[in-house]
């Protein structure tokens, strides 16, 4: 399931769906599993009527969390080194992501072979929510 | 496996004990960004309501507490994992974190910003380091404009 260095080329990309139509219960999941109670996420009383927002959004980490769903898909289980993301727009229930993988680079580095990776995760209207890197190990 | 569904994913190296054997890692392990769960066992942590105390949520009006929050509330503005070796179940860690650094800007959709820059380190019952995080928040001035 690794990737290979002889199959992998500087700017090639790996694409994934990795949600579609984001549920306010998948926040609810989310917020029980992780122990991020925010009510930014669950509660449109206080998101709306306290925090000023027009409803509840995404917790930044459930929205990482599905970035990796498509990382660990492509680099494979176990094979992160690094992975590190900016969160450059709220993501709302009832938005469809995609996150996109590109090589940056093909190195070694204390005898390991290493690929480096640049991230981005855009919603339904192109809009950027997280864009970040991450290095994985490759095989030859 | 209830933490993979709730990121939505169902790659069974993450529950089935039986699949997982047959993987490269040869047995369960946590979704990457797991760690970050760790905050279940803090026992402060203020984003979970705590028995006899007033929590800023709604409830018969749309927020618990009577005095306004400072600020429109924190927000996460990066984060970052540096993984050692994969969390197994049974691992037992234990997490210390350290203030990093801080900063401000000033930006046009949620006026003046507080970064503020949190390491923590996860480290295993033999003492070894398996998972580095550096974690950035934000407090806005106002709640981020959409635009």
């Amino acid at each position: 399931m690794a990737l290979k260095k002889s199959a992998l080329t500087v700017g090639a990309t790996h694409t994934e769906r990795v949600i579609e139509n984001l549920s306010r219960t998948q926040l609810v999941m989310y917020a029980g599993t992780s122990g991020d109670y925010n009510p930014l996420h669950t509660d449109d009383l206080y998101t709306k009527e306290i925090a000023g927002y027009p409803g509840v959004f995404a917790h930044g980490m459930l929205t990482m969390g599905l970035t990796g769903k498509m990382l660990t898909n492509y680099v494979g289980d176990g094979r992160l080194k690094k992975f590190g993301v900016r969160f450059t727009n709220q993501v709302w229930p009832g938005d469809t992501l995609d996150s996109t993988a590109t090589v940056a680079a093909i190195r070694e580095e204390n005898g390991e072979l290493l690929v480096d990776l640049t991230i981005s995760t855009t919603n339904q209207d192109g809009k950027e929510v997280v864009s970040g890197t991450a290095t994985a190990r490759i095989d030859p | 496996m209830m933490f993979a569904r709730s990121v939505d994913d169902p790659n069974p190296v993450y529950y089935d004990a039986e699949a997982a054997k047959k993987t490269e890692v040869g047995g369960i392990i946590a979704p990457p960004t797991f760690p970050q769960s760790v905050a279940q066992f803090d026992p402060d942590y203020f984003l979970r309501p705590k028995h006899g105390q007033k929590w800023f949520g709604s409830a018969k009006g749309p927020t618990g507490i009577t005095e306004k929050p400072a600020s429109s509330g924190g927000l996460h503005a990066e984060q970052h994992f540096e993984y050692h070796r994969p969390l197994r179940p049974g691992d037992v860690l234990t997490v210390e974190t350290k203030p990093g650094a801080t900063w401000e800007k000033e930006s046009k959709r949620a006026g003046k910003l507080l970064f503020s820059e949190r390491i923590t380190e996860y480290r295993d019952q033999n003492g070894d380091l398996v998972v580095t995080a550096r974690s950035v928040g934000v407090r806005t001035e106002k709640p981020v404009a959409q635009s």
